[in-house]
């Protein structure tokens, strides 16, 4: 076993009431590495993300993080979303909690941090994004882009060792997707762990080190952004590159 | 009839008749604080098991229990239910306490309300928020309890407010089982004078304020919990 895989999807299928939106999917991520799935939309790029962590509960196959089995109805899937940080399209701040809140919630509640402990990671996470005034403000003071790069820091409290992206500037205003993706390639040149579900084909082309075609629930192709945009094999792929880029 | 003072007068003063309605009322708010609470109490774990089976699918049986519960409650008049509780269930117990089982029987009948209150007010927190704090790590408890229920308290305030007020209300009928609670109370003090006006138009217009000022209390309560998100 390659102990450089921090995740192994083996042969994971998933079906919503009797359809079939996951047929089989086999791919592996390398700690460090920064993977982007693109597709149409309902190629099931999204449910495979939401899999990863379990959000999705897989109907068949198995998913490894760091070498265990989290599909295993034994494990204690909490523990290990806590080393999995997610960032979802509609940001899914806690709109009750200001943003420093938002934040050390769960460094507090789960790793145990002091108040004080938490709150100087927050604000030393908010000043990297350079949001750091405003961390008393409330979710529905901010605007999307801002309340985007706050969903990042959230997730990158917890520490995790993966940082999953669901589509993270699909809802966002044009003029806002820059500083969202700024905020990504930083994160990449970190060299932490991501697994990036977007159309940014800029952002792929550019950041990834890997880009992952699925299409109908089943994985394509796979390659260096290089050869992918560069040498597409697989016809619906070809189909696909001509359709957006 | 005699002028208004001395109508007062024969009603409210003479024999220190007040009392009835000063004795009915404090009945009155207790059966109503201790009804409200058990109904709390009940109406949150039927909706935290209600919803659960909504969303997960979890929890069948439960579900159905609550179900039961709930169709029979408020499928029957609280008045019959007043009257289940008092003279079928605590039939046989000697001496029992009348505000003991008026307190049990709103509470039952308010707790069937407040469920589904509660229910409505959790299924309306978006999905996204069970999504972001199960991702984060936190057990569906834990989401529940930090994520969700802060906010669906603070969406179904006003109709938990309303539900206090008709709870307050509904406990008039009280003196179906001999309760002397405020309604009770002025009712006596018309058996005695003969005289309806003064002590039922008493009797409504303590309701009134009480409600007017509970209305007040919910309203600003509602202000402060929204001051933070706006």
């Amino acid at each position: 076993m390659n102990d450089n895989i921090l995740i192994r999807a083996e042969n994971v299928r998933k079906s919503f009431s009797g359809k079939e939106v996951l047929k089989g999917i086999d791919l592996e991520i390398r700690r460090g590495e920064v993977v982007v799935i693109i597709g149409p939309s309902g190629s099931g790029k999204s449910t495979f993300l939401r899999c990863l962590n379990l959000l999705e509960v897989p109907t068949g196959g198995h998913i490894y993080f760091n070498d265990v089995d989290i599909t295993d109805k034994s494990v204690n899937i909490d523990l290990h979303r806590q080393k999995m940080g997610m960032v979802f399209q509609h940001f899914n701040l806690f709109p009750h909690m200001d943003i420093l809140r938002n934040m050390t919630i769960g460094p507090e509640k789960l790793l145990k941090k002091s108040k004080e402990e938490a709150e100087k990671q927050a604000l030393e996470l908010l000043k990297r994004v350079g949001l750091a005034d405003r961390s008393h403000a409330y979710p529905s003071q901010l605007s999307g882009g801002q309340k985007q790069r706050i969903a990042i820091v959230r997730a990158l409290c917890m520490q995790p060792e993966v940082m999953l992206f669901d589509e993270p500037t699909s809802a966002l205003d044009p003029e806002m997707v820059g500083e969202v993706l700024q905020v990504m390639r930083d994160l990449a040149r970190e060299h932490m762990t991501m697994v990036v579900v977007t159309h940014e084909m800029g952002f792929a082309r550019e950041v990834a080190d890997r880009v992952v075609f699925l299409d109908e629930g089943i994985l394509m192709e796979q390659n260096s952004p290089e050869e992918f945009f560069a040498n597409p094999k697989n016809e619906r792929l070809k189909g696909f590159l001509g359709k957006v880029l | 009839m005699g002028n208004f003072q001395e109508r007062f007068y024969l009603n409210f003063i003479k024999d220190d008749r007040w009392m009835y309605m000063w004795d009915g009322l404090r009945i009155t708010l207790e059966v109503t604080l201790f009804a409200t609470l058990l109904g709390i109490v009940i109406g949150f774990i039927v909706a935290i098991i209600r919803s659960t089976h909504d969303r997960t699918g979890k929890m069948k049986i439960m579900n159905a229990l609550c179900q039961v519960y709930l169709t029979v409650i408020r499928g029957t008049p609280a008045v019959v239910q007043l009257l289940i509780m008092y003279f079928v269930i605590f039939g046989s117990v000697k001496g029992v306490s009348k505000v003991l089982v008026a307190v049990l029987a709103f509470g039952i009948n308010s707790g069937a309300y407040v469920a589904e209150i509660c229910r409505a007010g959790i299924m309306s927190i978006d999905i996204g928020q069970m999504e972001a704090g199960r991702s984060i790590g936190f057990s569906y408890a834990q989401t529940m309890w930090y994520i969700i229920l802060p906010q669906a308290f603070k969406n179904v305030l006003p109709a938990l407010g309303n539900e206090f007020i008709v709870l307050l209300k509904e406990t008039s009928i009280s003196g179906y089982i001999a309760l002397q609670d405020l309604t009770k109370g002025g009712d006596i003090i018309r058996s005695r004078t003969y005289d309806a006006f003064m002590p039922l138009i008493g009797v409504a217009l303590v309701y009134l304020v009480l409600v007017l000022g509970f209305t007040k209390l919910v309203s600003m309560l509602e202000r402060r919990l929204n001051q933070s998100e706006r």
